[in-house]
Order: C-alpha cells, then structure tokens, then sequence
C-alpha cells in the first residue's frame, strides 16, 4: 500500500528532506509505492542569511529568491495553502482552503518568525533585518543617519545566533567606509552575562569590540521601547538613549504549532537525536520548528534534514533506524565587511572559532550562492 | 496551580542554559518553575546573579555529579 509523507513547510529544511527524500526514493515515487506533498506558504523561497546584506546594499535583492517550485523536485506536488490545523492522533492535516491531507509520515518544518510586537514600542521604534521589509527600512534610515548614537540590541529566543554580533562589525566598518564613525556611538546589548551564547565568540567579540570603541551592556533583556523619546529600557533596570535601534527581535514557532496544541510558542517538543515529536513514531521535527535548546540556524536545519532523509528511508525501506542526529551546527561569522570566520560543534564537541580571514569571508560569499545547491539536496 | 517544566540544556553550547532559560519564562505563568538541566558550571553562578537582577525567584541548585539542576521560579 502507497505511503503517504507529507512535509508541512518549503523552507530549507522542508525543500532538503523533499528532494533528498526524492533521490533516494525515485524508484518507490515511480512505481507510486510513495507520495511526497508539500505545504508552504509563498511561491518564493528566501535565502534568509543574505538579509544581513541587505541594509549595507551589498547584495542583490533577486539573489535571495528563487521560484519555490523551481527549487523542489518537480516530484513533489507542493501547495500554497498554509495548514491551519495538525492533527497527529488523527494524522491529518487541514490547510486554510479547507482540504485535508492524510499522512503516513509527516514532517513539521514551519520554522519560526519576528515578533516584535511582543515588546512595547519596539514595532513603532526599531529596525531590523530578518524580513525583507525590514531590512530594506534599515538601509533607509542608515542611508539618512548622520552620526549619533545606535542600539544594537539582541532578544531571546533568536534565529541566526551569530547574526547580532555580524551586523554590529558590519555597521562599525560600514560607518568607517562612510566617514561616520567618529560621530558614532554604538552599543550592543546581549540577554546573558557575556557578549554571545558561545563561550569563545563571546571571548573573541569581547577585546574586538573594545578595539573598535563598541560600548556593550550584558544581561539586558529588552522590557520596552519609547520610540518618542527614542529610549530602549530592559528588564534589568538599565535605560539606553538612541537615535538609531537596530533589534534582533525575539521569536516564536509557526501559530499552527500552537494552535493545534503542538508545543508552546510554536515549538514542538522533539527527541534531540532521533528528531521524532515526543510521543510520536511517525512525526518528524526539522529546524527552527523543534525546541532542541541547540541554536537555531540553516546549518541546524541542514543537518537534520540530512538525517531525517536517511531516517525515513531507511524505516520505509527496511525498518529500521539509519542513525541519530549529533547535534552538529555550522555557522559562518562575519567579523567586518572584509574578513570572516567559522564555528561549529555538536552535542560533545565544544566551538573553538578560529582566527578571521579574508578567504573564510570570500568563502561566506560564495556560499551565499552556494545555498541553491544545498536546498536542492546537492550539496 | 504552579506547574514545572524541565529543560534539558546537557551539552547545549549555543544558546546554552540561561539563553533558553530567558526564552522559556516568556512562555510560562507567574509562579510556574523551570528546571535547567545543564553541564555548564556556569549556569549555577550565571543564573542566580540574572535572576537577582531582574526579579525573579531561586528555587533550587542541585549537583547530581555530572550535571546540575537549576530551578527558577517566574515571580513577575
């Protein structure tokens, strides 16, 4: 009898399981002894790091699309019809038009989103770049800004660890570029008690920034924004004044995940090896959707879609398990407009960055484009 | 009626203990406990010394060997 897999969400980690799952099983999709279908929400596909570019205009905005159905395996029947309910004792899924979708196995890669509307004031005063819009309103307000002083100001839970100290060194040598940074003050405020979640980033970000006169605030958990008299207050108690405010604002999972009662704040409780739902034997959990306290990132999602591809092949094909997710993560770091490093560890490995080069920021570049080939599966 | 939920941080670099600790008293009612599981040293002296500062309640540290139990009651 045919099987059913149905992956609810066409970002990254969805697109990779769909067509590695498709060049693994071609023979079984042939024979229509397995059905793949996918459900997203856009008919185009956004390479999300590349938004970091984006106010600096340093990269071109038809770079970071590409036609989804372009992207996906031309065997996978993809909808844009989002799901408005997840029925996993049922194992079904219902969409907004109001269909059904029936599954077998079905993979949740709903990723998550900016909400900055759940800080007072931080909508009505801030900028951001993790959506298209919001990047393209920063680079407005830096083409206007002048010199003064700027907020860089980082919120938890966030995607893109790496991203809030990237954009700080970005903007110290966009401002030098520009003749600004002397008529600048900028200062990074992070949630925990050093400059970044890793231990050695926040050990190298630490002298780099006092060498660029970066001023920093640690254990600052944003409270509210007053955009009128441009001050950004924390929990803690500390006020900072602004004139430009540059947030990572915090995030939560897709609203179906909570609406169907799947996991609070849109994060489904997921095995951190076997990425199954807790409770489920048939329910996959790929990338920013899982609440694995691992950073959320596209290498996280890659190598978990990597896994689960060999997972699910390896149960429909001969029942059993193919192998655990390590807990692996890659992450390029810019460390200014001309030089970069790179980071990775797993469950048992620590990070140890190494020292920035110009060739690992040529290289973040390259992968940039590099990306098509690693949503396609080829990579 | 207060409720506990654990996270298991074990082996978690980034965004490690506190980082989810911070992210998961967003999700939760005042007067709800989070248990941090974690390998890091850190987190026994790193979260009472946020939790001072911001308002929040200690409610236990405890050293099971090779991995410690932070608890933290949400108080506002």
């Amino acid at each position: 009898m045919s099987k059913k897999i149905l992956i609810v969400g066409g970002g990254l980690s969805g697109t990779i399981i769909a067509n590695g799952l498709c060049r693994q099983l071609g023979k079984q999709i042939r024979s229509g002894d397995i059905s793949i279908t996918m459900l997203g929400t856009s008919d185009q596909h956004l390479y999300q790091p590349g938004l970091l570019y984006v106010p600096f205009g340093k990269i071109r905005e038809a770079e970071l699309f590409r036609d989804q159905r372009k992207v996906l395996d031309r065997r996978v029947p993809y909808h844009i019809d989002p799901a408005s309910n997840i029925d996993v004792e049922a194992k079904k899924v219902t969409t907004e038009s109001g269909k059904t979708y029936e599954y077998d196995y079905l993979v949740l890669a709903t990723g998550s989103r900016i909400m900055p509307q759940n800080i007072p004031g931080m909508v009505e005063g801030a900028h951001w770049f993790y959506d298209l819009d919001g990047a393209r309103k920063m680079r407005d307000a830096l083409d206007a800004f002048e010199g003064g002083k700027i907020v860089v100001n980082v919120n938890a839970p966030h995607k893109c660890p790496v991203a809030p100290v990237e954009i700080t060194f970005m903007l110290h040598d966009y401002l030098t570029e520009k003749g600004l940074i002397d008529k600048t003050e900028i200062t990074y405020t992070y949630p925990i008690g050093r400059l970044h979640a890793l231990e050695p980033v926040a050990e190298w970000a630490k002298p780099a920034m006092d060498g660029a006169g970066i001023k920093y605030e640690t254990f600052f958990n944003t409270k509210e924004v007053d955009p009128v008299a441009k001050t950004i207050t924390s929990e803690e108690g500390e006020t900072l004044p602004y004139d430009l405010l540059v947030t990572i604002p915090p995030h939560n999972g897709a609203e179906v995940i909570t609406a169907s009662g799947l996991g609070d704040g849109g994060w489904v409780p997921t095995h951190r090896e076997k990425l199954l739902r807790d409770g489920s034997e048939d329910v996959f959990v790929c990338g920013d959707t899982t609440n694995i306290p691992i950073s959320k990132a596209g290498s996280t999602a890659h190598f978990e879609a990597d896994t689960i591809i060999d997972n699910l092949v390896s149960l429909i094909t001969e029942g059993r398990w193919a192998r655990y997710y390590d807990g692996k993560v890659f992450c390029f770091v810019e460390t200014g407009m001309k030089t970069g490093t790179y980071v990775w560890f797993n469950y048992t490995t620590p990070p140890k960055p190494g020292p920035p080069s110009q060739m690992i920021h040529w290289f973040k570049l390259a992968y940039n484009r590099l990306y098509w080939l690693s949503a396609r599966g080829l990579l | 009626m207060s409720r506990r939920k654990t996270i298991d941080a074990r082996g978690a670099f980034c965004p490690g203990p506190l980082m989810e600790l911070i992210a998961t008293l967003k999700l939760v009612e005042i007067g709800d406990d989070i248990e941090i599981l974690s390998t890091d040293k850190g987190t026994v002296t790193d979260t009472p010394e946020w939790v001072a500062k911001v308002g929040h309640e200690m409610v236990d540290t405890i050293d099971h060997g090779d991995h410690w139990s932070v608890i933290v009651r949400k108080a506002k």
